[in-house]
């Protein structure tokens, strides 16, 4: 019974960062109707710049403030100026901005591989391996704090997004863009400022995930793959979902884990998705309707 | 007050609007009226900036519209309550209302126009925590209508907000307009509900494929053979 709760610990813990990740994805998924297949690579960004950041003494909670604001400008310079263009081209289909997004994201990992090369990098901390254990079971400190911080940004996102005049202007965006246009909203800014924030979210997951994984420029694309599931998990669009489909991934590969073997994390995450597109097709939005 | 001279729209390389003109006055209730595909909500889409003029102009007291982009216009207070309502369908009421209302000057008075709209339309209020896309149709339609007036609107222009509504409904709805309009906010309205319209408005244009072919006031248009003839039937 230990070990279940160990694993349900571990999942959790895991979810709240994946469902970092698939909040970002998701609102991109909903204000541009596409899916940024570059959103593992810019994860990836951002723990090489925590990395080179803690190569000079920064401890990776700090390089959060560096790490968000860059791959917030980045979000908003790839969607300015490759995404954006794209669109007004009539003759260019809107499937051709996924593409763009795969490109540009190819595109990142052979640059880091060019500057970094392929070897394993790793944060240094104190605490990477530091535990504590409450009624028997242990919690991994990094991860500890990974997930709180993953819930405070979550919170933040959720009251920015219903609060504020930007955050409805961005719902609204994606519910309605010609009707969001004749309220004022200027979309074109909406789907920028929109890349902008996927780009920070995903980017606080890869600094929180830095002191835990080992960092190599192909870590982009698995994690692409996981935020596509999350997503078509949750549903299209829907950030409640997004959160749904976090947890159960994380919970999926962490069961999957300890009860198959190691080398069927991956595979539990993947059947699931495949039963969702199955059997509940439109992900947990079906069932909570947000 | 707006002007709407000699546009011609197209859609792609289909010509819709052929030299439209015509004028709404301050304070007035104009009818636009004509059948399916005459290019009403075309003319509706040109003066809220949705779809650009290849020729003509639209001014609004000094400012030429065709030249702002679409998301500027409604600043200005020219606002267009569009074909089928369009709310937000997964927003609450309330924040639909609210996106109403995001112009400098309208967020200002946000607090009091919730207000006022919600006196107006009761019904809003009770409703104002639901989800939009969960109402029905007139209850959409007045929130549709909510969410112009939160924009403190000089001219309030209507496309078809009698579309799928009951005939009381649909009078309701006219009422509507009629109050808003003695609140001192011009009123632009696009029908296919001839006969009805015409009754209350004060001055009407009649569209058929693309350009007006006639325009009077309400009695005039309601006593014209061809109105007669195309529209009512008699």
């Amino acid at each position: 019974m230990a070990i279940f709760f160990q694993t349900i610990v571990a999942g959790l813990l895991k979810g709240g960062l994946y469902a970092l990740i698939g909040i970002g994805m998701t609102l991109i998924m909903g204000v541009m109707g596409i899916i940024n297949l570059a959103h593992g690579q810019m994860m990836m960004l951002a723990m090489y710049i925590t990395f080179i950041l803690n190569q000079v003494g920064l401890d990776p909670y700090l390089s959060l403030f560096v790490a968000m604001p860059s791959l917030f400008i980045i979000g908003v310079l790839i969607q300015k100026y490759f995404l954006n263009p794209l669109i007004k081209v009539e003759t260019i289909l809107p499937q051709n901005m996924v593409l763009m997004t795969v490109g540009i994201g190819m595109a990142m990992t052979e640059i880091v591989r060019f500057v970094f090369k392929s070897d394993y990098k790793y944060v240094k901390t104190s605490y990477s391996s530091s535990t504590f254990f409450l009624g028997g079971i242990s919690f991994n400190v990094p991860l500890v704090i990974a997930f709180f911080i993953a819930v405070l940004f979550t919170i933040i996102m959720f009251w920015f997004l219903n609060r504020t005049d930007l955050g409805r202007s961005i719902r609204a965006t994606a519910q309605d863009k010609d009707a969001a246009t004749l309220m004022g909203v200027n979309t074109g800014r909406i789907t920028v400022i929109t890349m902008g924030l996927g780009a920070a979210l995903v980017a606080a997951a890869g600094t929180l995930l830095a002191p835990v994984y080992y960092i190599f420029p192909d870590i982009g694309s698995p994690f692409t793959t996981k935020a596509f599931i999350i997503t078509i998990l949750g549903g299209l669009g829907s950030t409640v979902g997004a959160i749904f489909g976090g947890v159960t991934l994380g919970m999926a590969e962490s069961l999957g884990a300890t009860y198959l073997g190691m080398q069927y994390e991956d595979i539990v995450g993947l059947v699931i998705f495949i039963m969702v597109l199955l059997f509940l097709p439109g992900g947990f939005k079906r069932l909570t309707k947000v | 007050m707006l002007k709407v001279s000699g546009i011609d729209v197209f859609y792609g390389d289909l010509q819709v609007l052929w030299d439209v003109s015509f004028e709404i006055k301050q304070g007035e209730i104009l009818v636009l009226v004509g059948a399916n595909g005459a290019g009403k909500s075309t003319t509706l889409k040109t003066i809220s900036g949705l779809l650009k003029p290849a020729r003509g102009s639209i001014e609004f007291q000094g400012i030429y519209l065709d030249q702002l982009k679409a998301d500027q216009v409604i600043s200005h207070g020219v606002v267009h309550v569009p074909e089928a309502r369009r709310l937000f369908r997964e927003m609450t009421v309330e924040e639909n209302l609210i996106m109403g209302s995001l112009a400098p000057e309208a967020k200002k008075k946000r607090a009091d126009t919730l207000e006022w709209v919600y006196e107006l339309f009761p019904r809003m209020k009770e409703r104002r925590k639901q989800v939009a896309g969960t109402m029905s149709g007139g209850e959409q339609q007045m929130c549709a209508i909510g969410r112009g007036l939160m924009a403190l609107p000089k001219v309030l222009m209507f496309d078809e907000p009698s579309l799928g509504l009951s005939p009381i409904l649909v009078q309701e709805v006219f009422e509507i307009a009629k109050r808003i309009n003695k609140e001192g906010v011009t009123v632009l309205l696009v029908e296919q509900n001839v006969r009805q319209t015409l009754t209350f408005c004060d001055r009407a244009y009649v569209l058929e494929n693309g350009r007006i072919v006639l325009h009077g006031t309400g009695k005039e248009l309601l006593n014209d053979v061809h109105v007669r003839e195309a529209y009512l039937g008699i």
